[in-house]
């Protein structure tokens, strides 16, 4: 520890221990997660919570640090699940910095590089997760966080097709799905499934009751499984519909679809080859959607090939 | 337990996730291994109703359907 605080009543001034002034270097903030806000001398510190998941421990620790340095003593919950602390000073960096640090919190980042990944509740205790999308977001946050790119680089986690993470809007999102497969000897005609299935993917026969299937309609959100009294319908196998270029702001583009079924183990090599050809084919400043649609899909692809094999979409 | 009658839950016109919560107390008063007959609309209530009731770990031991709804038999996990 280097510099402490001295309360004179009206603010608080950082002071060096050796006593040369404090240097904060203004171009380190933004890629640092300090945004700037209208008011004077006044930052937010976007913190990284990937997932938007905390520990309460944790939480209770940040509270006392946000009221401590907030100067309005409020915190804003983040487009991206992560918290923000509003009104802190940036002569107070150093030391809120420290003691975040203290307490196992990271500061989240901006600008040109892989963000802070988000996610919903997945399968950990969502009835309807497909996948251990938090696990997949602290995977993403622990190997690529930071990672530098032409531009920034969002990535989402879903569970399922309902896509409460918005993967549709994502640089590179992943969404849970599940491959149903139907075992005769043991379905009772019920017709739940064909109740259960909202695509119309399972029509049940007018007179067994048996499910007939349709698979281009099914969506693989595991519904019929669920439903099924008799364990006639299982699954088959669990992965992740991959899909890339999408983003939100001024000029909204929606992500194509470019694997199915991809594994939980191969995701961090999806991630890792698609960053490799961002920033071999994306120009400073253009987002990934866009250097696909001036390189071509076909050319991206190609590149990907080895990492998504057969779940490739054509 | 064979003299005594099977419980019945008219659930129709009850709406997610009240037909849902309303089947889960009743099942919480009965003993492990004991019946229920719901009755549930088609729509929401059997697409959500089923599968809230196999994650309690309960069994659906016969589904019929009668016109527009459904008479579901579940026996206590």
């Amino acid at each position: 520890m280097t510099d402490h605080f001295i309360e004179d009543k009206t603010h608080k001034v950082v002071v060096n221990l050796e006593g040369s002034a404090e240097k904060v270097d203004f171009n380190d903030l933004k890629s640092g997660g300090f945004i700037k806000q209208r008011q004077k001398d006044m930052f937010t510190v976007r913190l990284r919570c990937p997932g938007g998941r905390l520990a309460t421990e944790k939480l209770l620790e940040i509270s006392k640090i946000a009221h401590k340095y907030s100067k309005k003593g409020v915190v804003h919950f983040s487009f991206r699940q992560s918290l923000e602390i509003l009104y802190v000073d940036y002569k107070e960096f150093n030391a809120i910095v420290a003691e975040l640090e203290k307490i196992g919190q990271k500061v989240a980042s901006c600008g040109p590089r892989v963000r802070v990944p988000t996610a919903c509740g997945g399968c950990e205790y969502n009835p309807n997760g497909l996948t251990d999308t938090q696990g997949m977001a602290r995977m993403v946050d622990e190997k690529f966080f930071g990672t530098p790119t032409p531009h920034k680089f969002k990535t989402s986690f879903s569970g399922c097709p309902i896509d409460c993470a918005r993967t549709k809007e994502m640089d590179f999102g992943f969404q849970g799905v599940v491959d149903p497969t139907w075992e005769e000897p043991s379905c009772t005609g019920c017709t739940i499934c064909s109740e259960a299935c909202k695509e119309d993917a399972i029509v049940s026969d007018a007179d067994t009751g048996k499910p007939i299937f349709d698979p281009m309609k099914c969506i693989y959100c595991g519904d019929c499984i669920r439903a099924c009294p008799t364990e006639a319908w299982k699954p088959k196998r669990y992965g992740h519909i991959v899909r890339i270029g999408g983003k939100h702001g001024r000029h909204p583009m929606e992500a194509i679809e470019v694997c199915n079924f991809l594994s939980d183990e191969k995701v961090p090599d999806a991630i890792q080859k698609t960053i490799e050809w961002y920033n071999a084919n994306g120009k400073r400043g253009e987002r990934i959607g866009n250097a696909i649609k001036r390189v071509g899909l076909k050319n991206y692809l190609d590149f990907m090939r080895p990492v998504f094999g057969d779940g490739i979409k054509a | 337990m064979t003299d005594k009658k099977e419980a019945t839950l008219d659930l129709r016109g009850v709406m997610c996730p009240i037909n849902f919560v309303k089947t889960k107390l009743k099942l919480e008063m009965m003993e492990a291994g004991e019946v229920l007959e719901v009755v549930l609309d088609s729509g929401d209530p059997i697409q959500n109703v089923p599968k809230s009731i196999k994650e309690e770990g309960h069994k659906i031991i016969e589904v019929k359907k009668e016109g527009d709804y459904f008479r579901i038999r579940v026996q206590k996990g």
